[in-house]
């Protein structure tokens, strides 16, 4: 069983034999003051859902995300939606995202999805759209402006003139170290909604926004980038308060950049490398991350796991549910003016599968 | 045609013509280094196929780069082992368990592959025997 010294609780599946972590009041009340209604949403990512042939699925993805989904049932209080952060699939197939959608079909309350590569490259997200709608869109909550933008996208021509099949482009983009696939971005079309969408939100609403790939640029390597990253986030910076929160990269990263503060969520599926952990090219991850542990492979599930976002005063708190390791808080410090992890702050205090090589 | 040129070398080396055991000229160091590139690429493409486990994943869906497999750190102790492990036994482990595959010998030429092409991502990094 987990425990949090918040509000919020999180009964754990019998036996997941997760460790007791007891984090810092005065961190976590920083996070929470204000004025506006604080509340808290569920964020599950990155299943790749893995047909093997038939009604066979590989089984270890299939496990990561059924726990998230029976641990996120088991939240009190419920929290006000969920939102899956994209790759539903690994390879876009009809058969992946149905076998997905069953399973976040348990889920308790309202869904709303995120576009992830896996699940587009086959058939452009054509499928994805007839079980869960638009690209991109946005929708309102308790003061709160919510985005969710379709980040995958790429040029013209690797979409539609490069490839013989819509297999192969679907298997070029799936290798995430693949030099054959090409850079992520949000694209002009979406952008200039984005800008229309936004020209309708007061400047002191605060933004939550959902993509699948990172709105900054880490390490073009493995797609951990939006080629324009920069011309999105100079929509969002005259907002007062404006928070990223990304999939893909499967690791916790955090970041700020002006008013934008950054979240990355892990994955039910894989953990990844971070890529500095790569000898043969240069990466920049965040200088403000601390890295998460390194995963043990000889545990399944460490290194993934799901996450409760507390909104409070228009900045995110990131809970990390992490399975097999002890959990770990990424907040907003008002005083800092940028997200810090609660617990891991002090140089001192890291711990040494922190270090990565 | 390899094979023939290579009959051949070894023909002339019994011959006892001009070459000795320790010489080697800029030709035969190419020669050499392309051999282990082509296994290398060998291992590459295993590492990306998901054809050595029987569920279809691959190496690189959690490896990409082959990134965090500390082939510098070899033999090491594994506590889940209970041991000190050879690399190609922690690839063995991730053929059996993520793959559900089953073991390849140490010296299967996938084997060699494998390891060509996850130390040849590493490259340039100093050995650390041990390390955790």
């Amino acid at each position: 069983m987990s425990e949090f010294v918040t509000r919020r609780s999180v009964l754990a599946g019998a036996g997941a034999g997760a460790a007791l972590t007891t984090l810092p009041i005065s961190m976590v009340t920083l996070a929470f003051g204000g004025e506006r209604e604080d509340f808290t949403f569920t964020y599950i990512s990155d299943a790749h859902i893995q047909q093997i042939k038939g009604a066979s699925f590989v089984r270890n993805w299939d496990q990561g995300l059924k726990r998230a989904v029976a641990e996120a049932n088991l939240v009190k209080p419920e929290s006000d939606f969920v939102i899956f952060g994209g790759d539903l699939a690994q390879l876009g197939k009809r058969e992946e995202l149905d076998h997905g959608a069953e399973m976040l079909s348990k889920l308790k309350g309202r869904l709303h999805a995120v576009m992830g590569e896996h699940d587009y490259y086959f058939d452009l997200g054509d499928y994805w759209s007839k079980l869960y709608g638009p690209h991109y869109y946005s929708f309102d909550h308790k003061g709160v402006h919510f985005i969710v933008l379709n980040s995958i996208l790429t040029s013209e021509q690797w979409t539609f003139h490069r490839w013989p099949t819509a297999e192969q482009r679907m298997l070029e983009m799936a290798g995430l170290d693949n030099p054959n696939g090409s850079p992520f971005m949000v694209g002009d079309k979406q952008r200039k909604w984005l800008a229309n969408d936004l020209a309708k939100v007061d400047k002191k609403t605060p933004l939550v926004v959902f993509s699948h790939s990172p709105l900054q640029k880490i390490y073009k390597g493995w797609n951990f980038w939006t080629d324009d990253a920069e011309e999105v986030q100079a929509l969002l910076q005259p907002f007062d308060s404006v928070n990223v929160i990304y999939g893909h990269v499967h690791q916790i990263q955090y970041n700020q950049i002006g008013n934008i503060s950054f979240n990355s969520v892990m994955a039910t599926a894989w953990p990844w490398p971070y890529p500095q952990s790569y000898a043969q090219a240069e990466s920049h991850l965040p200088v403000l991350t601390i890295p998460m542990n390194r995963a043990d492979p000889f545990f399944e599930r460490d290194a993934t796991g799901w996450q409760l976002i507390d909104i409070g005063s228009g900045r995110v708190t990131a809970r990390y549910q992490l399975w097999d390791n002890d959990q770990r808080t990424v907040a907003f410090d008002h005083k800092a003016g940028h997200p810090v992890d609660v617990a891991y702050q002090e140089p001192t205090r890291r711990r040494l599968p922190q270090t990565h090589y | 045609m390899l094979r023939a040129t290579l009959l051949l070398a070894l023909g002339l080396a019994a011959l006892g013509a001009t070459a000795r055991a320790d010489e080697f000229t800029k030709t035969d160091v190419e020669r050499y280094q392309k051999e282990f590139e082509q296994v290398a690429a060998k291992g590459r493409e295993l590492w990306t196929s998901g054809a050595l486990g029987t569920n279809g994943v691959a190496c690189a869906q959690c490896h990409p780069n082959a990134a965090n497999t500390h082939p510098e750190t070899y033999p090491k102790f594994q506590k889940q082992l209970g041991k000190v492990t050879q690399l190609f036994e922690m690839v063995n482990w991730c053929i059996r368990n993520p793959l559900q595959g089953a073991n390849l010998a140490p010296d299967d030429p996938r084997m060699t592959a494998l390891v060509s092409y996850i130390t040849f991502e590493r490259r340039g990094v100093k050995l650390a025997p041990g390390q955790h």
